[in-house]
């Protein structure tokens, strides 16, 4: 169990966001009433995402300065991964938005940037399959893989920032401020992020695993 | 007389039941307040950690199949 340790930390952290997350009181806000418990569940989706992205991004700029196959592959795995999350954190946000906001999808700036950034990513995932050749694919995904994690923080951190949203840290609100969250909610708040990034870390751990064993068979 | 007696008893059962309903008698009540809403908790955790222990059961498979295939 020595090296697992931080998979059972994954565990334990977000099933203490659970029971926390339905039990512990929360702030009483109009219009959010109850979903304000979305907070634990929606948003540790898109930190698990833009951590893995990152992950991946990591890994990229790894490939790039050395060519060794398996930088490419966690750069890989990483962004399927991250892709689920993020569907996840869309599906769990329409039915957030329509039981608060009044409809599944509004034309807030922080949905389509989220929306445009995810299809780019798809985009990654298309580009990889349509070139033959490894290293070739290697080195493009690489490339392409940088351009679009800029494009990921530009459309998701920083444009719902300069312009009107109804999400909360977007024109001139902090997220993190005390009207949003207060110090109780923190408490679950982080560790269900932290447990969230965990889990999804641990799914690629095992998906580049897989992925190994598969090269080497194909190879052998 | 038997219908009577039973008749009796079983108005005493139901005097006593009620009685006993009625007297909020304190029982293992944990899982019954607040709306119930532990037994929400209690079925999303057995969810998740089932889930889990699924992903560590695949994570083991993985592992008997590195050992099979050494790079």
């Amino acid at each position: 169990m020595g090296k697992n340790w931080w998979k059972i930390l994954g565990v334990v952290l977000v099933s203490y966001s659970i029971v926390g997350g339905f039990l512990i009181p929360v702030p009483e806000l109009p219009i959010l009433n109850e979903t304000i418990r979305n907070t634990y569940f929606h948003i540790p989706m898109w930190f698990a995402m833009m951590a893995l992205l990152t992950y991946s991004l990591f890994h990229s700029i790894k490939y790039l300065s050395g060519f060794e196959i398996n930088h490419d592959t966690n750069a890989d795995q990483s962004v399927q991964v991250a892709l689920v999350l993020g569907v996840f954190g869309l599906l769990t946000g329409m039915v957030w938005a329509q039981y608060t906001w009044g409809s599944f999808w509004t034309n807030d700036v922080k949905l389509n940037g989220t929306a445009i950034s995810m299809l780019t990513y798809l985009a990654y995932i298309i580009l990889r399959e349509s070139i033959e050749d490894e290293n070739r694919k290697a080195k493009v995904a690489a490339v392409y893989n940088i351009f679009a994690w800029v494009m990921m923080i530009l459309f998701i951190m920083i444009i719902p920032r300069l312009n009107d949203s109804l999400h909360p840290g977007n024109g001139g609100n902090p997220a993190f401020g005390s009207y949003d969250m207060d110090n109780t909610m923190r408490l679950v708040f982080y560790p269900a992020v932290i447990g969230w990034i965990l889990i999804g870390a641990w799914i690629t751990n095992i998906k580049v695993r897989i992925k190994n064993i598969d090269d080497i068979q194909k190879y052998a | 007389m038997l219908r009577n007696s039973s008749f009796f008893l079983t108005a005493a059962l139901v005097l006593i039941m009620n009685g006993l309903s009625a007297q909020g008698v304190d029982m293992a009540a944990g899982m019954r307040s607040e709306g119930k809403i532990y037994v929400v908790v209690i079925v999303v955790l057995i969810i998740f950690i089932g889930l889990a222990i699924y992903l560590f059961s695949i994570d083991k498979k993985v592992n008997k199949l590195e050992k099979k295939n050494p790079k």
